[in-house]
């Protein structure tokens, strides 16, 4: 059961082989059963069990379902969820139980989708290995010394250990790419303002974007079908059609320009990985692609660009954890000023203290057309970059993470060389572009994703082109030991 | 040492939407604590602004009557600080791009003229409120007021005399309240002024250093608080110290300012553009929208009414400092039938000094237009004199009925019967001789008493045209 895909599973409710209260039960003891992942932060029986029921209901009377109905989809720990605790994987919101429900959750609510649980993630999606998160480190299904990758690691762990059948993550410099990648899963960062950012706990505003996870392009696309969309909440979401993804999954490659940005593809790059790369992109010429080297001068200049906004943005959206409303408040505060920086001493983790302290820093008088603007700058030039390959090539491809899944402390006590892991992935979040990430193959027995980098609102093309890569291989079957 | 006084004004004036600046919350006033803040006014996780649109159209409207620039870009700005009440941790506001720019507005003090410069207006939210009283040592918050949208006007440093300060608060109260963008209630804060206030040697071109008196929320405050600023500035400046450029605040009780804080541990408040919000864009087409709703300005409307009702100008300006005193004159010379001598002394005398009286805005005036117009009728066609007609004003201020009931149920028709008034005449003659005899030697004040007496006898009711007329001719035998 638990490999079926999404699409496998709904014709399973409809042919009446299980019920969604069934269905969910079996997820519930699997998540159970292997809890040593650590991939939830919250299981949510009891309230998944009376989802089940409704879509049963639903079911049974044929009323307005879609494909999603009865199907249980687990949330990244950042959407809000009214009434179940979202902690956003800090103290800070271990008792935040929010009175509402995030854009996203709504919809799948309104698809009749069944929430096991709220899954792990890095300190307010800060970090890029999930051991940032204070319900401690999720671990990565194909090998438990290593990490998961992050910030949506819970979410790529639980759907590579087939714990769920699929789950939401949100990226703001790789985070849904690069777990996907470690883990050997499916993930779309979809283009900025696509997916509602209403109820998504913020880290940096002007970046975030929440997403699908799961195990293959198809079911990627029945997921996104669901959060794509206008939301008059959030003043960024676009207005534009939501086209039918899975429509077009089967489209042909023929004459499909692919760009490979020769920055991807320097000396830094591992030559394992460079070689799974490479061989997956000869299996896209046999699908009729063309292959050609396009460049993106200031590529170089992502990481420090992204993590001046980001922490510049981050330094404000976190400001309102002040112990006042909500939230985590010290023991017996002296005054206000203690209340403050006692509150947020304790219930903060290191990696966001650092992130909100630099931000404050670019952004503080002085320092702020030095750091602030100049990155605003480097972001545009980035953008460009991008612009003008895309304008050359359909698509772009290349590495998602410039390792494999790394050992748990490994990277934690050097934060730059952390930062370096969403080196592949950061730039596009500066542009607002949508990617993916798809297996590729394995380097040294650790999975290793494919990039694929397209242009604004083109998800459907990605979705295509990851969906015929996926109809010639079987990277994303794969199971890892233990969980088959 | 002769100094002069150099004042700028910073106002905010709440502007008058139905829901706040960017959640749907209620703006209403004088609810209980915390009904009307929704999650986004409260700065839930994972919430996000949405900019009203009602807000930008007011601020719109407010600069074009200004004849301001209005920015066909602005941005909002995300100003960090931390403070109980501000949800967030940083206020939304503009900084960099306003949404109005260049403008200005004329004020007229002792007769003369002047032009004061309004640098620019942005939008903003409001804060919440702390509450320090009845928590025992402890402070609530009442987050109904976060989020409530301001318009902060910001004037040059145009201002010499706290006087002219005065007359440009009032000036652009009257304004803001003419275009409906603000209902102008200061005592419920949704018209408050900070002040910063310097002094310099007369001819001299560099400012002094300022001090900042905040949230003075009165015409009469704004007056003192910056005349005793100005006297401590200078016996300050003349004992040979240094101002302190500082936050200051006024305490109508003691009528003194007291330091607050000082600029040295002012906040960095880090202000970015905030990435929840995009930019606003406005343009040409919804400008000309907004310009064609513009009711009839103040200044124009002024003019007008000198012009069209032939007013003096204390007149026109006492009846156009409110749209609603000006339409209610206008209805009224209308319904009088073009009464304009007598509606403007009868609206700009008795009526707004009974409305004064009773400490009432026109908006809740008891006696309605159509009513005032039937007595202005009355005293027009002669059924009633100017005496009479205070008595049948004080009737319509105390009921319902119309000029025209009053007068018939308390017979206050004039007695115009010239036969009733000869016979009244002549007694009064034969029991006064002495009187008579006075005015007929020569003293022409006795006059008076025949009317007086005529009067009296008819309680008022004799037309005193007829009196006077008949009483010489009676006299002159």
């Amino acid at each position: 059961m638990h490999n079926k895909t999404l699409t496998e599973l709904a014709q399973g409710l409809r042919e009446k082989q299980y019920s969604s209260v069934e269905l969910t039960q079996f997820f519930l003891d699997r998540i159970n059963q292997h809890q040593a992942l650590n991939s939830f932060i919250t299981v949510a029986d009891e309230s998944a069990l009376e989802q089940a029921k409704a879509a049963d209901t639903r079911l049974a009377a044929d009323d307005n379902t879609t494909p999603l109905t009865g199907i249980p989809v687990a949330q990244k720990d950042i959407f809000c969820t009214q009434g179940i605790k979202t902690s956003c994987g800090s103290k800070m919101l271990d008792n935040f139980i929010a009175p509402y429900d995030a854009t996203v959750i709504e919809k799948f609510n309104q698809a009749g989708a069944v929430m096991p649980g709220k899954l792990n993630m890095d300190e307010f999606a800060m970090g890029s290995s999930n051991e940032t998160s204070f319900y401690g480190p999720v671990k990565n299904p194909w090998n438990l010394e290593t990490v998961p990758g992050g910030s949506s690691g819970g979410s790529a762990a639980a759907l590579a250990a087939r714990l769920v059948p699929a789950a939401t993550g949100t990226d703001t410099g790789g985070s849904i790419r690069q777990p996907s990648s470690l883990c050997n899963i499916t993930g779309l960062k979809p283009t900025y303002g696509r997916v509602s950012r209403y109820g998504m706990i913020a880290y940096a505003s002007s970046l975030d974007q929440g997403g699908p996870m799961a195990r293959s392009a198809e079911d990627a696309a029945l997921l996104l079908q669901t959060m794509a969309g206008f939301d008059p909440k959030d003043s960024t979401s676009v207005d534009t059609e939501v086209p039918d993804y899975s429509a077009t999954l089967n489209d042909s490659l023929e004459g499909l320009k692919i760009g490979l940005p020769k920055e991807f593809f320097s000396e830094d790059l591992n030559n394992d990985i460079a070689a799974v790369i490479e061989t997956a992109i000869n299996e896209y010429k046999k699908l009729g692609a063309e292959v050609k080297e396009v460049s993106m001068p200031n590529l170089n200049l992502a990481i420090p660009s992204y993590y001046v906004i980001a922490s510049a943005e981050c330094s404000a959206n976190l400001s309102r954890f002040d112990g006042v409303r909500f939230g985590y408040r010290c023991d017996k505060p002296a005054d206000l000023t203690d209340m403050y920086t006692r509150s947020r001493g304790e219930a903060f983790g290191p990696e966001v203290k650092r992130r909100i302290l630099m931000g404050t820093y670019a952004l503080s008088a002085g320092y702020y057309d030095a750091y602030y603007l100049k990155a605003q700058q480097v972001r545009r030039l980035i953008s460009d970059d991008f612009k003008k390959a895309l304008s050359e090539v359909d698509v772009l491809m290349g590495p998602v993470s410039p390792s494999t899944a790394f050992a748990i402390g490994e990277k934690s006590g050097d934060p730059i060389q952390m930062y370096l892991s969403d080196i592949y992935t950061i730039a596009i979040n500066l542009a607002g572009l949508p990617a993916m990430s798809i297996p590729a193959g394995f380097a040294n027995e650790k999975p290793v994703g494919l990039q694929i980098i397209g242009n604004y609102f083109a998800e459907a093309r990605l979705l295509n082109i990851a969906h015929q890569y996926q109809q010639v291989s079987d990277w994303h079957k794969l199971t890892p030991k233990g969980f088959e | 040492m002769e100094w002069e006084t150099v004042i700028g004004l910073e106002i905010h004036a709440q502007l008058a939407t139905q829901s706040k600046i960017f959640s749907a919350a209620s703006t209403a006033y004088g609810a209980e604590p915390n009904t009307q803040a929704c999650a986004v006014d409260l700065g839930l996780p994972g919430v996000l602004p949405v900019l009203n649109e009602s807000a930008v159209r007011m601020a719109v409207k407010f600069g074009l009557a200004i004849e301001a620039e209005i920015a066909p870009y602005s941005v909002f700005a995300r100003k960090n600080y931390f403070y109980p009440d501000l949800p967030k941790g940083y206020q939304i506001s503009q900084f960099e791009l306003p949404i109005v720019g260049n403008g200005h507005l004329d004020i007229e003090v002792d007769g003369v003229t002047k032009r004061i410069g309004v640098t620019r207006a942005h939008l903003e939210e409001d804060a919440g409120k702390s509450l320090h009283e009845d928590f025992h040592g402890l402070t609530g918050i009442d987050l109904n007021r976060a989020g409530t949208p301001l318009l902060e006007i910001v004037s040059e440093p145009d201002m010499r005399s706290a006087k002219e300060a005065v007359a440009y608060m009032r000036k652009l109260h009257e304004l803001v309240r003419y275009l409906g963008v603000c209902d102008g209630n200061m005592q419920e804060g949704s018209f408050r002024c900070d002040a910063n206030v310097s002094v310099r040697l007369k001819g001299e071109e560099k400012f002094g250093t300022r001090t900042e008196i905040k949230n003075i929320n009165s015409f009469k405050f704004v007056e003192k608080a910056i005349n005793y600023e100005v006297e401590r500035q200078i016996d300050i400046l003349e004992g040979g110290g240094k101002v302190i450029q500082e936050t200051r605040l006024y305490d109508a009780n003691k009528d003194e300012t007291r330091s607050m804080r000082s600029k040295e541990e002012a906040n960095d408040y880090r202000y970015f553009p905030d990435p929840d919000l995009l930019p606003v864009h406005i343009e040409e087409a919804l400008k000309d929208q907004i310009r064609s709703e513009l009711p009839e300005l103040p200044d124009a409307k002024k003019a007008r009414f000198i012009e069209q009702y032939g007013m003096d100008n204390e007149s026109a300006a006492t009846l156009t400092s409110s749209r609603e005193l000006a339409d209610y004159y206008e209805t009224v010379v209308k319904e009088s039938g073009g009464e304009t001598k007598l509606s403007t002394n009868w609206i700009s005398g008795d009526l707004i000094g009974a409305l004064n009286k009773a400490g009432l805005e026109i908006g809740q005036c008891p006696i309605e237009h159509t009513r005032l117009a039937g007595l202005l009728k009355r005293i027009a066609d002669n059924t009633i004199s100017g005496k009479i007609a205070k008595q049948v004003f004080d009737e319509l201020w105390n009921s319902k009925a119309s000029a025209d009931q009053i007068i018939e149920e308390k017979g206050l028709k004039q007695i115009t019967d010239t036969g009733a008034i000869e016979a009244i005449i002549d007694k009064i003659i034969a029991d006064n001789p002495a009187q008579v005899e006075q005015y007929l030697g020569g003293k022409d004040k006795v006059f008076g008493f025949f009317v007086g007496q005529v009067m009296k006898e008819t309680q008022g009711k004799a037309n005193p045209g007829e009196v006077n007329k008949m009483l010489k001719e009676k006299l002159k035998r």
